[in-house]
């Protein structure tokens, strides 16, 4: 029951939110924010309560459309609780982020917003795939308004082509999700939706390499995946900040939950199949993101790219079949959320008082604004992947991973390491470093900014030096990684 | 006392913390306090460790502390943990000592202009990822401090922003080391996936279990961890970071020539010497990069104009011969050169920011007589400048250095011609060396110091000269009793150096060679540049030997061949790629679907005769297909 209530508080704030907006701008920020914590704290305590040893730390079920097998499933593992807590997180500070840049329809906004975030949420605990699915589509449109309202100058455009990209992907993954259902339905004439019931009749046959793909397209264009990536540079840079946050934040990670929780366990050997080209595209992507990266001169449009190569790890780790990489890969979507979305929120910040993205207009503003330019140095170093912050854990655990499975690729994936390096400091160099040619003189952080930068710098303190917690937390989680190790022993 | 060892890299640490967060809102006199006196504290702590590690020494020789258990995945076991035995045990007493001497120097050095408080952050920082790599009892703990120390050379190379020229240095560091550690990255997996662990003892025992000598996994570990060693410690072929890190305050380069980042290389290959043993081809490298790499700096040394940059060239000739002793074997005598050459070398930069401070200088060919104006600088200058090159008997440097041109012989990995490298780089280093004291000290006056520097850039100076002449005292050559009281003291940690035959040579004899070498240098420093210093600057800028002087003046042009092998391409790449080929399917798509939409709206006219014509047609089409197929 639990994970209704986290389900609904967003839901229904959202409404409020949108309701009260007559009355004043403040309230929908602050019913939002709310409503975003109290669903964190639901989820860290449905965590905390958890009974020791049960499979589902909680779980939800009632028949929806009982006729085709169709029923409202939800269930929380250690996976499914850490994204639910990045999601609640990343919303608050959305939410907070946001206090200041949307002027217009605050109401509307902070439905769009508690939508998403609801839906996202729904994404990482429905264990029915027709409820899947419906959550998967209805992220699309409160994001899609969110760019096209309240985005930047070519927000129509990028929000067009973010949904165009999404919703042709996500019609391959209804295709895929009818066919699994009728497949099973033709063998055992039940007709069901269940994650689970399919979860435990495995069809491993040549038909299933196409449904598989059918999954593994939808998840790859989410993710992204090169060479399906080039929604995500328009789509990040053109949002506003929360839109941004929640996008690199969150909405990228549903496409590695979905590999991690379907591609792989339902189909173990077509994902063996697929494996090399992953790894291979997974690698391609760490490479080429970080050259795209290096070579922008909009800073939003630089940290976009740069998710291309950090979830390049993700898909990479993924199908690496191994403990240590999937858990690299999980903590990696964590720190990316965390360090993407922080930066993202330092370009918020900067352009909201400088007008602009482009390096020509920056340089030199470490004089002028040193709490900025310190979180936003803090932010690239973890990005970077610097040890004793969050994103060097993931990215070491699934390059040390991935060379168990294939050494060949995790070398060359470790060259990203050097390219987020380069492109990083190019950031340093380009916007806080050099002489302040352009005589820029505006506020530092307000103490609001400074919390969110705060919040942002200790949660990646603390996943970069004591990930304890989340590694254990991972290790309740059957799927995948149970399934890992068969499909790991079934390799030798 | 032991157990108080975490506290010694922790004070620092915290204390970086404090200034980074609130260092703006402090008077500078408390910011000296906090940043001044956490490193000396750390100094206290770790001299109180020793004083009882070797007085009770612990169980099997090393003391290991956990603080926490950092990672843990499957069978990958990493602790926050510490690792304390006679090596550790050394470097955590000169970083901290060394580090804390730089530290009081720098509360006069940088006490004006800006950034007080975040210049000591950046210091305290520096020392505390030092501790970390010196003190880590796993690899990964060990890399943490490793990345650590490269962060805090970026940020305090470029610790002046507002010049480009310094940011461009500060990201050459970066960046060039970074690549250095990518390879020993890949050799932790490396070394995690056949070993099953990643502690360091544990490596180094079941390398020696699994893996016989020549193995091609222990070559390829060695080889990988050599990459991250050169990176770091400035060695060919990524030495290319180090002169350019001259952009950063000079107690800065002190920093990091003498106590910190550039012996991390040594300190990694000493640190899994056990697994290099394993690997002779990757010894020889080692031997070999070290030689040629002293040689190489030692000629770009030669014909340097900057105070700082002499000493910086000098600085990858000195760790070159600290590699040529790891790559003979002789792990003690690497470490011994590195324990004299961070006195000396902290030093000669310390001294060498009197000069620049006080003369507003850097180029030493705009400078002269300054032996009267400033006799303290000078004197230090000719402690720690003799100690570089090497005078025999007296200084340290001679000692640390006679021992490891002897073993380049002497050892069974040794080579005649390792030996006769290292001993015609003594030549060199003498002539540079004196080249330099000569131009600065000598000669008439070019500039006069506006002032003089304080006590506290004085003190640590002063108190610099002493180790940089007894230091060698203890590790003292047959000829003089061979009283071994540092060999003894690490050989708990390291083994002795291999023994070989080579009878042609004794160890008095490559002693005597050295010193001839040191004599001549200094004999030809004196003639050319003091007896004719006119006929040397005019041969040097005519002809063929014109371009040599350009290609040793600008590093052998390395840096010329990696922008255009390496940086022009990819930023080449990066630019042209901008807006992302792939991107341009996509458009395509979209502008074909575009271009269909216009092709069809042609059609729509609201004529009924083309609506009946094109049925008619579609009809017959459609026949046409019936009956035809």
């Amino acid at each position: 029951m639990t994970l209704i209530w986290i389900l609904a508080i967003p839901f229904f704030a959202g409404l409020l939110a949108w309701a009260t907006a007559r009355l004043n701008d403040s309230s929908p920020r602050w019913i939002s924010l709310a409503a975003s914590v109290a669903s964190l704290a639901l989820t860290l305590q449905a965590w905390w309560a958890r009974a020791p040893g049960a499979r589902w730390a909680a779980e939800y079920n009632a028949p929806w459309i009982p006729e085709f097998g169709i029923s409202f499933r939800l269930g929380m593992d250690g996976l499914s609780f850490l994204l639910l807590a990045l999601t609640f997180f990343l919303t608050a500070i959305g939410v907070f982020a946001s206090w200041t840049e949307i002027q217009e329809s605050v109401g509307f906004f902070h439905l769009n917003l508690m939508w998403i975030s609801a839906a996202i949420a729904a994404v990482f605990v429905a264990l029915d795939l027709f409820l899947f699915f419906f959550a998967w589509e209805a992220m699309l449109i409160p994001m899609y308004f969110l760019i096209s309202i309240w985005g930047y100058e070519r927000r129509v455009y990028a929000a067009i082509k973010f949904f165009i990209f999404t919703q042709f992907s996500g019609l391959l993954m209804l295709v895929a999700i009818l066919a699994l259902c009728f497949a099973h339905a033709h063998a055992t004439g039940v007709i069901t939706f269940d994650y689970l019931t399919l979860l435990s009749d495995p069809r491993s046959n040549t038909q299933s390499l196409w449904i598989t793909l059918g999954f593994f397209i939808a998840f790859a264009v989410k993710l992204p995946m090169v060479p399906f990536h080039t929604w995500l540079p328009d789509a990040h840079t053109e949002a506003p900040t929360a839109g941004s946050i929640i996008l690199a934040g969150l909405m990228l990670k549903t496409g590695g939950y979905g590999l991690m929780r379907f591609v792989v366990p339902l189909f173990p050997d077509a994902s063996r199949t697929l494996a090399p080209l992953a790894i291979a595209l997974g690698v391609a992507g760490v490479i080429y993101g970080a050259i795209l990266a290096f070579g922008q001169t909009d800073l939003k449009r630089l940290i976009a790219y740069t998710s291309v190569s950090h979830l390049g790890f993700v898909l990479m780790g993924v199908f690496a079949f191994n403990e240590l990489a999937l858990k690299g890969a999980v903590i990696t979507m964590l720190a990316h959320g965390l360090s993407t979305g922080a930066l993202f929120f330092v370009v918020g910040a900067l352009q909201h008082r400088i007008h602009s993205r482009e390096f020509g207009r920056m340089g030199g503003i470490w004089n002028v604004t040193p709490r900025l330019s310190g979180a936003a140095l803090f932010f690239v170093m973890a990005s970077l992947g610097l040890p004793g912050l969050a994103d060097f854990v993931g990215e070491f655990l699934t390059l040390a991973g991935t060379w168990q499975a294939t050494p060949t690729a995790a070398a060359v994936a470790s060259l990203g390491v050097v390219g987020a390096t380069i492109y990083g400091l190019k950031v340093v160099q380009r916007v806080l470093y050099g002489p302040n040619v352009n005589n820029l003189a505006f506020a530092d952080f307000s103490p609001r900014e400074a919390f969110i930068a705060a919040c942002f710098v200790a949660a990646s303190l603390w996943i970069g030096l004591y990930p304890a917690p989340v590694l254990s937390a991972l290790s309740t989680s059957a799927e995948p990684f149970s399934v890992i190790t068969s499909i790991t022993r079934s390799f030798r | 006392m032991l157990r108080l060892l975490w506290l010694i890299p922790a004070i620092p640490m915290a204390s970086a913390v404090v200034l980074a967060l609130f260092g703006a809102g402090l008077r500078r006199r408390v910011v000296s306090i906090i940043g001044v006196g956490s490193v000396f504290a750390s100094a206290v702590i770790a001299s109180a460790v020793a004083a009882d590690f070797v007085s009770s020494p612990p169980e099997g020789n090393a003391y290991r502390q956990v603080l926490w258990n950092w990672i843990g995945v499957g069978s990958l076991r990493l602790d926050a943990g510490l690792y304390l035995d006679a090596l550790s045990l050394l470097m955590t007493l000169v970083v901290t000592c060394v580090g804390a001497l730089i530290h009081l120097y720098s509360t006069e050095y940088m006490a004006h202009g800006e950034g007080f408080s975040r210049f000591f952050a950046y210091m305290n920082l520096f020392v505390a990822s030092m501790l970390i790599l010196v003190l880590g009892d796993n690899l990964v703990f060990l890399f943490l401090g490793w990345e650590g120390v490269g962060l805090c050379s970026f940020l305090l190379i470029g610790f002046w922003f507002t010049d480009p020229a310094n940011v461009k240095a500060a990201l050459k560091a970066f960046i060039v080391t970074r690549v250095g550690d990518t390879a020993f990255m890949i050799g932790l997996f490396l070394l995690f996936q056949r070993l099953g662990s990643l502690d360091i003892q544990q490596v180094l025992q079941n390398a020696q279990a699994q893996w016989p000598t020549g193995s091609a996994y222990a070559i390829a570990a060695a080889a990988l961890l050599l990459g991250g060693a050169v990176g770091k410690s400035a060695q060919l072929p990524l030495h290319t970071w180090l002169p350019d890190a001259m952009a950063g305050p000079t107690p800065t380069s002190a920093l990091i020539h003498a106590a910190t980042m550039v012996t991390a290389g040594v300190y990694l290959i000493a640190r899994t010497h056990a697994l290099f043993v394993l690997a002779p081809p990757v010894m020889t490298a080692v031997a070999v990069i070290g030689a040629l790499g002293l040689l190489m700096a030692g000629f770009s040394a030669l014909t340097q104009r900057e105070i700082k940059k002499v000493l910086a060239w000098s600085t990858v000739s000195q760790i070159g011969y600290m590699f040529l002793a790891l790559g003979v074997g002789a792990w003690i005598g690497a470490m011994f050169h590195f324990f004299t050459h961070a006195f000396f070398k902290a030093l000669l930069f310390l001294a060498a920011g009197h000069v620049v401070e006080t003369l507003h200088e850097n180029d030493i060919f705009r400078m002269g007589g300054l032996r009267k104006d400033l006799p303290i600088t000078y004197w230090s200058f000719v402690i720690g400048g003799s100690a570089l090159a090497g005078l025999p008997y007296i200084t340290a440097g001679s000692y640390s250095k006679d021992q490891i041109i002897w073993r380049a012989w002497a050892s069974p990995y040794g080579h005649p011609l390792l030996w006769a490298a290292a001993v015609a780089a003594v030549l060199l280093t003498s002539l540079y060396t004196y080249r330099l004291i000569f131009l600065v000290f000598f000669g008439s006056e070019a500039k006069t110091p506006e002032h003089l520097p304080g006590m506290a850039m004085l003190l640590p100076v002063i108190v610099l000269c002493v180790p940089s002449i007894a230091a060698g005292w203890l590790n003292r050559p047959p000829a003089l009793g061979a009283h071994r009281l540092f060999d003894n003291f690490l050989e708990s940690a390291l083994p002795p150096a291999p023994a070989g035959a080579h009878p042609v040579l004794s160890e008095g004899l490559s002693e005597l060679a050295a010193a001839s070498a040191f004599a001549i240098g200094l004999a030809l420093a004196w003639w050319l540049y003091i007896r004719r210093r006119a006929h040397v600057e005019a041969f040097a800028s005519s002809g063929p030997a014109a371009a040599l002087h350009r290609l040793w003046f600008s590093g052998w042009g390395f840096d010329s061949l990696y922008d255009a092998l390496f940086v022009r391409p990819v930023v080449w790449i990066a630019t042209v790629n901008k807006s992302d080929v792939v991107d341009q399917v996509y458009a395509a798509v979209s502008l074909g679907s575009r271009a269909l939409n216009r092709a069809l709206a042609v059609t729509q006219t609201g004529r009924v005769r083309w609506y009946a014509a094109g049925i008619a047609g579609g009809a017959a089409v459609l026949l046409g297909i019936a009956i035809f197929l």
